[in-house]
């Protein structure tokens, strides 16, 4: 793929082809540059790893994805069409999901809960609302289902549960909610090795169901095992992108230190 | 959940054995079957109840209201205040109802600026709701000139010393009042994301819950729950004294934690509270029953925090959970 390619289909401003893509996105703290003009494709059922080293920026790239942040300059297409995120909500509502690695639940709550977390489902009786708990923890049980997941007990908060099954919970509920892209940040980094291969094996079993994902990890051998391709940032900068089955991890680590 | 309220009912019902044990053998006559004894709990329950069940609000989204203690007194001082200036002009029940809008309207400001401070400038609870503390008192005492305003409402005073068919009317309105907030926190999305606040505040953010305003509205709802007990304390002393809730945060907290709720936020329950807040009344009217030096009940109240606290640690630990360091 050409830089610089995209930079003058950035200028041009033409409309989208992909299911996301951010071009020539740039991120100003104060007086810190953290993104400095960053393009980024993503189609659906493409698991594509955002790589680098701490301080890189992959966090603020994915945050302005996810409406946490507004990019200071630059584009944002949503299925192609420019795409504006004032706040998580609203990336959310359009089908943007952000799996944290560790502050996704709250560990209080059980799996139905949680899966459903600010979009309860409320019956009314007499007039008065009810959060219905029962139709949580069943439609929850569904999805979950659906990904091969088995729970004993849906009634528990999560803190009962292991790293690997809160996890798994996470993307359940992403998917629960037709995420269209979901953004995984360092999703196996607290986990077991069986625990990993499950949540990546979720992965690619999302990205079959034309889930467009965004999976960052530190891990390279977790990234070559999941993605379809590799994008490189270094000091807030596009330091390559690449194909995963024609790269190896040499050169991924070239990229990310700038050797 | 279940254990913590189970541990709770056995307390109580170990406490209330005790003082039976106590009263049958010391004095020979009976503690729990008495009528008068009963009555006299219940009624000396509500106003730590009423307080308690706001502050369940609270502790479960992870705070503390300290501030409670004076703005009931500040509700008992405002609602005298309106309700003579009132009363001679609008008559004895409109005078009324006007004076319990206001002081329970009065009540929510600082139930707003604690929730502000809290949710918006991140001002910990403890600090925040303890300068609440000092401003509502010294309101209080300014409004009241410094000393207790009487009342000269007969409906107020009804209210605050009659019954309905043999049940204290302040009683039946704190059950309504704790049913209603029961309701809030058990069945309705303010009730669940109170929970998930104090369970993960990150998480409730991230899920689109809005934090602020949720944390704001249990403030408030903390305010006007004080409010409702200082009507009915100016209501059963027919007067409006800005002290009067001072002694009580100690046993709202307390009630709150030995329900079953952690001060760490994230669990707790009204009924856990109302078992909670009973145990704080047995242990306070029983001490004077059995003739104890009232003094004690300070300690035995304090001791009991502290205890509850401890369990629930404890319990953390051997529940298998993560605890947070």
């Amino acid at each position: 793929m050409s830089e610089t390619a995209i930079r003058s289909a950035a200028e041009t401003n033409a409309a989208s082809t992909y299911l996301l893509e951010a071009r020539g996105v740039s991120k100003r703290f104060g007086g810190v540059l953290a993104l400095d003009k960053v393009d980024f494709r993503l189609a659906a059922g493409e698991v594509v790893a955002l790589a680098g080293d701490n301080g890189a920026g992959k966090s603020t790239l994915i945050k302005i994805i996810s409406g946490v942040f507004q990019a200071s300059t630059g584009v944002l297409f949503f299925q192609g069409a420019p795409a504006h995120f004032d706040n998580p909500q609203t990336a959310r509502d359009s089908g943007i999901e952000t799996i944290y690695q560790d502050l996704a639940l709250a560990d209080n709550l059980d799996v139905g809960a949680n899966v459903f977390l600010g979009r309860e489902p409320v019956r009314r009786i007499l007039g008065l609302p009810f959060v219905d708990r029962q139709r949580m923890r069943h439609e929850a049980a569904e999805t979950l289902k659906t990904l091969d997941i088995e729970l004993d007990r849906l009634d528990r908060p999560v803190r009962a549960l292991s790293g690997g099954q809160r996890q798994c919970v996470a993307i359940g509920r992403a998917l629960h909610w037709h995420a269209r892209v979901l953004i995984m940040d360092e999703p196996t980094a607290a986990l077991g090795v069986p625990e990993q291969r499950k949540v990546l094996a979720l992965t690619r079993s999302l990205a079959q169901r034309g889930v467009g994902i965004i999976f960052i990890s530190h891990n390279l051998q977790d990234i070559f095992s999941v993605s379809d391709r590799i994008v490189v940032l270094r000091r807030g900068a596009l330091a390559g992108a690449c194909n995963t089955a024609e790269s190896k991890p040499d050169d991924i680590v070239k990229l990310m230190v700038g050797a | 959940m279940w254990l913590t309220s189970a541990r709770a009912w056995l307390f109580l019902a170990i406490l209330v054995i005790g003082i039976e044990l106590w009263a049958e053998s010391t004095f020979h006559v009976s503690f729990i079957a008495n009528r008068t004894n009963l009555s006299s709990i219940a009624v000396f329950a509500v106003a730590p109840l009423l307080l308690a069940i706001g502050q369940t609000f609270v502790i479960i989204s992870g705070g503390i209201d300290l501030s409670i203690a004076f703005t009931m007194g500040f509700a008992t001082v405002i609602l005298s205040q309106v309700v003579n200036a009132a009363s001679p002009v609008l008559g004895d029940t409109l005078g009324l109802l006007v004076a319990v809008i206001v002081s329970l309207a009065a009540c929510t400001i600082p139930g707003l600026i604690n929730g502000l401070l809290i949710a918006r400038l991140r001002v910990p609870p403890m600090i925040g709701t303890l300068g609440m503390y000092g401003v509502v008192r010294g309101i209080a005492y300014l409004l009241a000139g410094g000393t207790t305003v009487p009342v000269y409402n007969p409906i107020l005073i009804s209210i605050g010393n009659g019954s309905i068919l043999g049940v204290p009317t302040v009683v039946i309105i704190t059950v309504f009042a704790m049913l209603v907030l029961h309701y809030l926190l058990s069945q309705t999305k303010f009730g669940q994301y109170t929970y998930a606040i104090g369970g993960s505040q990150q998480a409730s953010l991230r899920s689109g819950i809005n934090v602020r305003r949720v944390t704001v509205w249990i403030y408030i709802l903390s305010a006007v729950c004080a409010g409702i007990a200082g009507i009915l304390y100016t209501g059963r002393f027919t007067a409006g004294a800005a002290q009067a809730g001072e002694p009580l945060v100690l046993d709202s907290v307390a009630a709150v934690v030995i329900g079953g709720a952690s001060l760490f936020g994230g669990s707790g329950t009204i009924i856990g509270t109302l078992i909670g807040a009973l145990i704080v009344a047995v242990i306070q009217y029983g001490s004077v029953f059995i003739d104890i030096e009232p003094f004690w009940q300070f300690v035995a109240v304090g001791v009991v925090i502290i205890i509850s606290v401890i369990v629930d640690q404890g319990q953390k630990r051997l529940g298998g959970g993560r605890v947070d360091e």
